[in-house]
């Protein structure tokens, strides 16, 4: 009895996750948007920006792009917040805070959940992006590193967007909140390079942690990369992505458990 | 044994006093009806008995465990269905209850047993493999009812279980419920129907602005208001006489209707019997027409023992 006891977080997580994945197999719209999304995104901003924008060296925009999307891809937390704030505001939640279980379980088997989900968006849109002219140019193993430094960065994304979900404790909030994600993933260096922004709009980008990642992505992958504008976390992509990372699930895990285990006020 | 016990339950939100040293004692194997306006700390007090919230103030214990010392053993003794069906559209029936078995630690085979076994026992095996989002409202709140029984819980918290539910979804609950506490479990139930817990419940506790305002059986809890006696009569010289007569064993001066030539009084139930009120009419002269007595409802003892917010909210309800 009391050695199976010790694995019943881990239980409790994966049939957390299970119920998660579960869903999504049933969800067929939510299905087709994560097969949809990534070739409607190469698509759109591949051809309508890439017919445009010139990235610096004359290189390919598509080859430039396509990391930039796949970090947009790992950024994406309106799966987690509005899942979270659905089962906040439907009762789920508290039926799941009355269960003999770790309290912590729960969100921990959502996020490895999201983070399979993730996965699954980045393959098929590095398979588009090969489609359209990008290519790995550096070895495996950078190329495993980057693919891991993405996944992790969605990890900790995943726990930023169950922790919005949680404080918004509502579903149409939290989708209305989803729109103000645009000028996240927009004011970096994902779709231009930030070399021709104003000088303090530039600052922001060059410091926003999607700009670090997408950077570091790029570098790891051997594609086009953009000027550094001398700013430390685009001179040291790996190092600032990395460390952006760490900082996000230092900050979230905390936060969001305990707001999970605590419960809403009421 | 107790299977629910607090002592002084308070608890605040900013400036509103959702409890106010609320008691509460409820029996093993017995239904408790908490009834009470809105606002009143019906869900803070479920939600703090069910370890989801904790007070301010005071102590409880459920099923013998402390709510703040031993609270995951009394999470391991409850089952909770809240106000809204905590159940998932996006999953089948069947999903639903199995993966709240693996939650439980039955394991996936005996999950799937149970969820088929439960799901066939309250009708609803013919949905099962739908998903819920196709379910009407009322098949929904039956599916959260199962979903808190996955493990029969030694106490079960129902959160206006009926609340905006089909009439043969209500009856299907009630039912559940009834056979649930025959075999030893303890319900405590929050229900703003009055006939809900008349029927349902063996102790009903009136709360008002957090504090318990009434509590006892319901036949008790009617006994307190006493009986309506209504006589009708012939003529306007027979309403004095009557009210003179009446007085007898009223609780209260009778109130006198000129218009519609009738007089009602309260009186002590069992104090007076009808054929002794009409030989003592008649030997008053009074040209009684019609002469009823009336047990109370739960809605006159809910009236009566509650504010003004209460009547007024009741009206409107009565008016929607």
């Amino acid at each position: 009895m009391s050695v199976t006891r010790i694995w019943w977080p881990v239980s409790d997580g994966l049939s957390a996750a299970e119920r998660v994945l579960t869903k999504l197999r049933h969800d067929q719209t939510a299905l087709a948007l994560t097969v949809g999304a990534p070739v409607v995104m190469v698509l759109v901003f591949g051809y309508v920006f890439g017919s445009a924008i010139a990235v610096p060296g004359g290189e390919n925009y598509r080859a430039f792009l396509v990391p930039g999307l796949f970090v947009v891809t790992a950024a994406n937390i309106t799966p987690s917040m509005v899942g979270m704030a659905r089962d906040a505001s439907r009762g789920v939640v508290d039926r799941f805070r009355s269960l003999p279980i770790s309290r912590v379980a729960v969100p921990f088997g959502q996020a490895a959940a999201t983070a399979v989900y993730g996965a699954v968006s980045l393959v098929l849109m590095a398979l588009c992006g090969l489609a359209v002219g990008w290519r790995i140019s550096n070895g495996t193993g950078d190329a495993l590193t980057a693919l891991g430094l993405l996944v992790a960065f969605q990890i900790a994304m995943t726990w930023v967007g169950m922790y919005l979900g949680l404080v918004l404790g509502r579903e149409e909030t939290a989708a209305q909140a989803s729109i103000l994600l645009f000028p996240v993933t927009g004011l970096s260096n994902v779709f231009v390079p930030a070399s021709g922004m104003p000088a303090w709009l530039r600052t922001i980008a060059d410091w926003n942690p999607v700009s670090a990642v997408a950077a570091a992505t790029r570098q790891l992958f051997g594609n086009p990369t953009t000027p550094a504008n001398g700013a430390w976390p685009l001179e040291h992509p790996v190092t600032a992505a990395l460390g952006w990372t760490v900082l996000l699930l230092v900050v979230f895990v905390p936060l969001c458990t305990a707001r999970y285990a605590r419960g809403r006020a009421g | 044994m107790q299977a629910i016990e607090a002592r002084g339950l308070t608890k605040s939100f900013g400036a509103i006093r959702a409890l106010n040293k609320f008691d509460l004692t409820v029996p093993e194997g017995t239904i408790c009806a908490l009834l009470g306006p809105n606002g009143a700390g019906k869900t803070t007090a479920i939600r703090i008995l069910a370890t989801l919230t904790s007070p301010d103030a005071g102590t409880a214990s459920v099923a013998g465990h402390d709510i703040a010392r031993q609270a995951a053993l009394v999470r391991g003794c409850i089952g909770l269905a809240g106000q809204h069906a905590a159940v998932d559209d996006d999953l089948t029936g069947r999903e639903n209850l199995v993966i709240l078995g693996l939650m439980h630690h039955l394991g996936r085979r005996s999950a799937s047993r149970r969820a088929d076994e439960m799901l066939a026992e309250h009708g609803l095996a013919d949905a099962a493999g739908r998903l819920v989002r196709t379910w009407s409202g009322g098949m929904r709140r039956r599916l959260d009812l199962l979903a808190s029984l996955v493990v029969r819980p030694a106490v079960l918290f129902l959160d206006e279980p009926t609340t905006g539910v089909d009439p043969r979804s209500r009856a299907a609950i009630w039912s559940s419920v009834r056979s649930l506490a025959a075999s030893g479990t303890t319900v405590l139930l929050t229900t703003q129907y009055l006939d809900e817990a008349d029927r349902l419940a063996s102790d009903v506790v009136i709360i008002e602005a957090g504090r318990t305002v009434a509590n006892g059986s319901p036949e008790a809890l009617k006994d307190t208001i006493g009986t309506r006696v209504v006589v009708a009569v012939e003529g306007a010289a027979d309403l004095s006489a009557a009210a003179s007569v009446a007085s007898r064993w009223a609780t209260s001066p009778p109130a006198v209707d000129a218009e519609q030539l009738r007089l009602t009084a309260r009186v002590a139930t069992g104090s007076v019997t009808l054929p002794e009120l009409v030989r003592h009419l008649d030997a008053a002269g009074v040209r009684a027409q019609d002469v009823s007595f009336r047990r109370p409802t739960l809605d006159e003892v809910f009236l009566d023992r509650t504010g003004g917010s209460a009547r007024d909210e009741a009206r409107k309800e009565a008016v929607a």
